[in-house]
């Protein structure tokens, strides 16, 4: 593992069986993402980058190759293990936002800390609301919130259990420019602020432009380190 | 955090929620009522074997527990138990089945049955006079709206003459030849009410009736009384097995459809919480809870439900006599309970197992 990385990918693939056909969505990807970078992954629809987005967040294994979070090897992993892996190392921000419409936005962010059973709220938990700018939108149902506040809230949920690693898949794909604007520079103080590893898969190449650095993938492979 | 989550998602989508409870409900309502029924019609008949005022009761070899009805035996019985001793009174009486299976006309010494029992109380008019002439208790005068002076064909008119209070031995009765002469039952009696002259003489006088009237059935009031249960009915266990059955599956109809489209619904929500790191046993917690608060809140609806049966049967059915069974209240909860969660396994198992991936792309 290269020094310093908290993500390390090596000749990993992908395969998905559709009927009789077998679809290679990763075809040997090798990325290394260091502790406290940004990166955005950027690439055409059908490149590989929400497949490699799942396999980092844990919600697929992959097929072969190696991949590395935190130290741990996701190929050996059991399911088990992956749910603990989405549970406390990594956070997810979805370009629909997934929040659960009958809890509030305050309750969305507090049933992630519930399901990782973590006992108290974070020390920034507060500071994490004021910077995100939710903290008098909290007792709202995301029926209640915009599109913009969603986003922010499903930040929250994401961070609220001090992940290693955000995820963050088109997080503006549903937003208009200007709260697409708020929502990265949230991201880039979350990054700057706080140390917080962010990977971010968008087409945009606006947004890829908040990040520290940008990989291109095409065809199930990562085109320029 | 895990009930808010349980709370809202049932408040999410009410009608849905009040139905299931409401079928659940009537699962537990269905028990309560039928329990209800038979202990309280088997109570009644205890009751009213306690009214006549005997101590000992005599009845024909092979004779029913439960039905003054069955078996007869001849009325010079009664004349000889008279004699023996410690015996105060005696007294014979023909129970005859008319008009619905739970009616019935008891044909009885009027005279001798007033000393035993203490009297009647009437409510309206007075007592029987004339051979077709009958005395009918206030319960079934208000079912079938009988007055003194109404006649009912039962084979042949019996004119009412009086109304009178319930609460001895049977709800009709009418003098015992006539009974015996219109039932083609001359001489016979189907009970012998023996009263005794002391309390502590009771054990040996039904020692005697029993070596005097070997294969009878003979019984201390009270031994008799104990043995009016719903084990002693013939089926009763079996139909109230099947019945409490047919409503548990019911309850697990109900739930599995109400769960089985949640989750279908949920499917979504279920992939967001799989991606927060939720365990396919905090998924199936999520979805039994959801079950559990549902029976629960079936289960008051049902008791609810069941004094509103009984208020329905009292007025409409007054023969029915029905009472509340406490002891079945969770009885009736836990069977309910585990129809649900037997209801909720495939559906909590189908959401459990659920793909994160193709759960947050299902729209």
């Amino acid at each position: 593992m290269t020094d310093g990385a908290i993500i390390e990918a090596r000749e990993l693939t992908k395969t998905f069986h559709v009927g009789d056909v077998d679809v290679h969505a990763l075809r040997g990807v090798n990325l290394s993402v260091a502790r406290g970078e940004f990166l955005s992954v950027v690439g055409p629809s059908g490149s590989g980058k929400s497949t490699l987005f799942h396999i980092l967040g844990g919600l697929t294994p992959p097929t072969s190759g190696s991949v590395m979070i935190e130290g741990r090897d996701l190929i050996q992993m059991s399911d088990a293990d992956r749910t603990s892996l989405r549970k406390k190392i990594v956070g997810f921000v979805f370009q629909k936002y997934n929040l659960l419409p009958t809890l509030t936005a305050e309750e969305n962010i507090e049933i992630a800390r519930d399901i990782a059973g973590s006992p108290a709220r974070p020390a920034a938990f507060d500071s994490i609301v004021k910077l995100l700018g939710i903290e008098g939108r909290l007792h709202h149902k995301p029926r209640a919130l915009s599109g913009g506040e969603q986003q922010r809230v499903a930040i929250a949920r994401a961070i609220v259990n001090d992940p290693a690693i955000l995820l963050a898949d088109e997080p503006t794909g549903n937003l208009d420019t200007q709260n697409s604007q708020v929502v990265l520079d949230l991201l880039r103080r979350l990054n700057h602020e706080f140390g917080q590893t962010i990977l971010m898969i968008t087409h945009n190449p606006e947004a890829a432009a908040y990040s520290d650095r940008i990989v291109h993938m095409r065809d199930g492979r990562i085109e320029q380190l | 955090m895990i009930n808010r989550l349980v709370f809202e998602n049932l408040k999410h989508r009410p009608v849905r929620t009040l139905l299931s409870a409401l079928a659940i409900g009537v699962q537990v309502v269905l028990m309560l009522t039928l329990v209800g029924v038979s202990e309280g019609m088997l109570h009644d008949v205890a009751e009213r074997s306690r009214g006549t005022g005997a101590d000992v009761i005599i009845r024909a070899p092979g004779s029913s527990i439960l039905t003054f009805s069955s078996g007869t035996m001849d009325e010079r019985i009664v004349g000889k138990v008279r004699e023996q001793p410690h015996v105060a009174l005696a007294t014979g009486s023909l129970v005859h089945p008319v008009g619905n299976a739970f009616n019935a006309i008891a044909g009885i010494n009027l005279a001798q049955f007033n000393e035993m029992s203490g009297g009647f109380q009437y409510i309206e008019g007075g007592p029987f006079t004339e051979p077709h002439d009958m005395i009918i208790d206030s319960v079934d005068a208000s079912e079938a709206h009988l007055h003194a002076g109404s006649v009912v064909d039962f084979g042949v008119p019996w004119r009412v003459t009086g109304i009178v209070v319930p609460g001895k031995m049977s709800r009709m009765f009418a003098d015992l030849k006539s009974v015996q002469d219109t039932y083609s039952s001359s001489g016979q009696v189907s009970v012998i009410w023996v009263k005794v002259d002391q309390p502590q003489n009771i054990p040996l006088v039904v020692d005697e009736f029993k070596k005097l009237l070997p294969g009878y059935g003979v019984w201390s009031l009270a031994d008799y009384v104990s043995l009016v249960s719903a084990d002693n009915v013939p089926m009763l266990r079996e139909f109230t097995g099947v019945v409490i059955g047919i409503g548990a599956v019911i309850g697990f109809l109900v739930v599995f459809l109400s769960m089985y489209t949640a989750v279908l619904e949920r499917t979504r929500e279920i992939g967001i919480l799989k991606a927060l790191g939720a365990s396919p046993g905090y998924v199936l917690g999520i979805l039994l809870r959801e079950t559990v608060l549902l029976a629960m809140v079936g289960m008051i609806a049902g008791i609810a439900l069941s004094y509103g049966a009984r208020a329905l049967l009292t007025q409409f059915a007054p023969n029915f006599t029905t009472i509340i069974v406490y002891s079945w209240w969770p009885r009736a909860g836990l069977i309910a309970l585990l129809a649900a969660l037997i209801g909720a396994i495939y559906p909590g198992l189908k959401a459990a197992r659920q793909d994160p991936i193709e759960a947050l792309s299902y729209d």
